[in-house]
């Protein structure tokens, strides 16, 4: 139960990496804030350690990374690995690019909630986030 | 672990958890500010405030570097807008800060109006506070808030950098009443674009008439920069140091430091006093009633609003 009255579900949306495609990211971003949620946008070549940094100071709810150049296998647990470790487990981390099917057991086993391909109806993420967000 | 407790012991968590209470509105931030406000005080605070697209962020960027390199620690609040239509906003002033990400020493935070005028977000001074409590010694809030009269980031800085570029029009229009004045030290970014030599000398004879028209003993310097190139920026830290130099020797700083504190308990009352009156007396059937008999000119709302104030023990007159 949150006391606030003016709560606002907080989106970091990173690209780590070298991948340098982020059009995917930033419409993303914009759909979140239609949605009425506050994003953070880190911009290109985040590194998993700077995205959770990131999300440390921000109190992010919500760590969307998206991914297209084939790194989601590293980038993505060990993006989740870090925020356990900062004593962060409660925070939703979801994934987006261009990700194999073979793969993606493999990632929601490491703590990745969810992975939205490529043509994803953006209400459908939108709400999946409402859904499951933590409750501060 | 209490988050007072937890900033004064330098958890970071602890400090966004905090901000987030703060821009929530969440009663329970209060006990904490009022735990942490005995270890405030220290920290100097700096506005960075211009048009979008002026180079705010990158100014900020190129500014606490080398700040951090003089050995101090840096709070950044950078405010952008909520959307009025849908609430929510978009952030990115961090795109532009990556280089700070991983520094121990600088923490940012981004943060949304949430429909506040003013450039800044009903919560920035209280984070400020936050900051100043966990130890940070240099605090900067970036922000748009120029508008014509939304000065309010003014208010609770030490000094303001106002941040200009060439080629955005006449600029005596960017410089009505309220946006020149507020302006401590003045900076030409984007400087090697064509129009940087004649928009300094716009403000240099904008600030020899302030010299013959009031009284001023702090003359803002003009600093050009190239900030993504990271130019001028030496020149930017080292004229800011001597705007704070001046504040303290001059003891305007005291003055300044002063009437913030007044108008922070005023506003504090106000809007205390304006949620009281609204969730307990201004609604509910029976003031639905109370409006009606004013519809019908049985009462006013002169006597009205008098006996609201006398409900909560202020035998008045009204005022407006």
């Amino acid at each position: 139960m949150s006391n606030g009255k003016d709560r606002k579900i907080k989106v970091i949306v990173a690209k780590p990496g070298l991948d340098g495609h982020d059009r995917g990211a930033k419409l993303l971003a914009r759909v979140f804030a239609e949605a009425g949620m506050e994003v953070i946008y880190t911009g290109l070549r985040q590194t998993p350690e700077m995205i959770v940094q990131t999300a440390i100071q921000e109190d992010a709810d919500v760590v969307g990374i998206s991914s297209l150049s084939g790194v989601h296998n590293y980038f993505f647990p060990k993006v989740v690995q870090l925020l356990r470790e900062n004593g962060l487990a409660d925070v939703l981390v979801v994934g987006g690019g261009i990700i194999p099917a073979e793969d993606i057991p493999k990632l929601k086993e490491a703590g990745v909630a969810e992975i939205f391909g490529p043509g994803t109806p953006t209400q459908k993420i939108v709400d999946f986030i409402k859904q499951n967000v933590r409750k501060k | 672990m209490e988050l007072a407790e937890g900033i004064l012991d330098g958890s970071v968590k602890s400090l966004a958890r905090l901000i987030s209470w703060l821009e929530d509105d969440d009663e329970r931030a209060y006990e904490e500010m009022r735990r942490l406000y005995p270890h405030t005080g220290n920290a100097y605070v700096v506005g960075i405030t211009g048009s979008p697209g002026a180079g705010k962020s990158t100014l900020t960027d190129k500014l606490t570097q080398v700040l951090r390199k003089k050995g101090y620690t840096v709070g950044i609040i950078a405010v952008d807008p909520s959307s009025p239509f849908t609430g929510g906003a978009v952030l990115g002033d961090r795109v532009r800060m990556s280089n700070l990400c991983l520094d121990p020493g600088v923490y940012i935070r981004s943060m949304a109006t949430r429909g506040h005028l003013g450039g800044v977000a009903r919560a920035t001074n209280d984070a400020v506070r936050a900051l100043d409590a966990f130890g940070k010694d240099i605090i900067i809030i970036e922000t748009v808030g120029v508008g014509q009269d939304e000065i309010d980031v003014i208010k609770i800085v030490d000094t303001t950098i106002l941040v200009l570029v060439p080629g955005m029009g006449d600029v005596i229009q960017s410089m009505k009443a309220g946006v020149m004045e507020i302006a401590d030290i003045f900076v030409i970014n984007k400087a090697d674009h064509p129009g940087a030599d004649q928009l300094e000398t716009e403000i240099n004879v904008r600030l020899e008439q302030d010299k013959q028209a009031k009284d001023r003993k702090w003359v803002p310097p003009v600093i050009k920069t190239v900030a993504v190139e990271g130019k001028g920026v030496n020149d930017l830290a080292a004229a800011l140091e001597r705007h704070r130099a001046y504040l303290e020797e001059s003891g305007e700083l005291e003055i300044k430091r002063k009437k913030r504190i007044k108008e922070e308990i005023l506003s504090l009352v106000e809007s205390t006093l304006l949620k009281l009156l609204q969730e307990k007396f201004m609604s509910g059937d029976s003031f639905e009633d109370i409006i009606d008999e004013i519809m019908s000119g049985e009462n006013d709302p002169y006597s009205t609003a008098r006996e609201l104030l006398k409900r909560i023990g202020l035998d008045v007159t009204i005022q407006q």
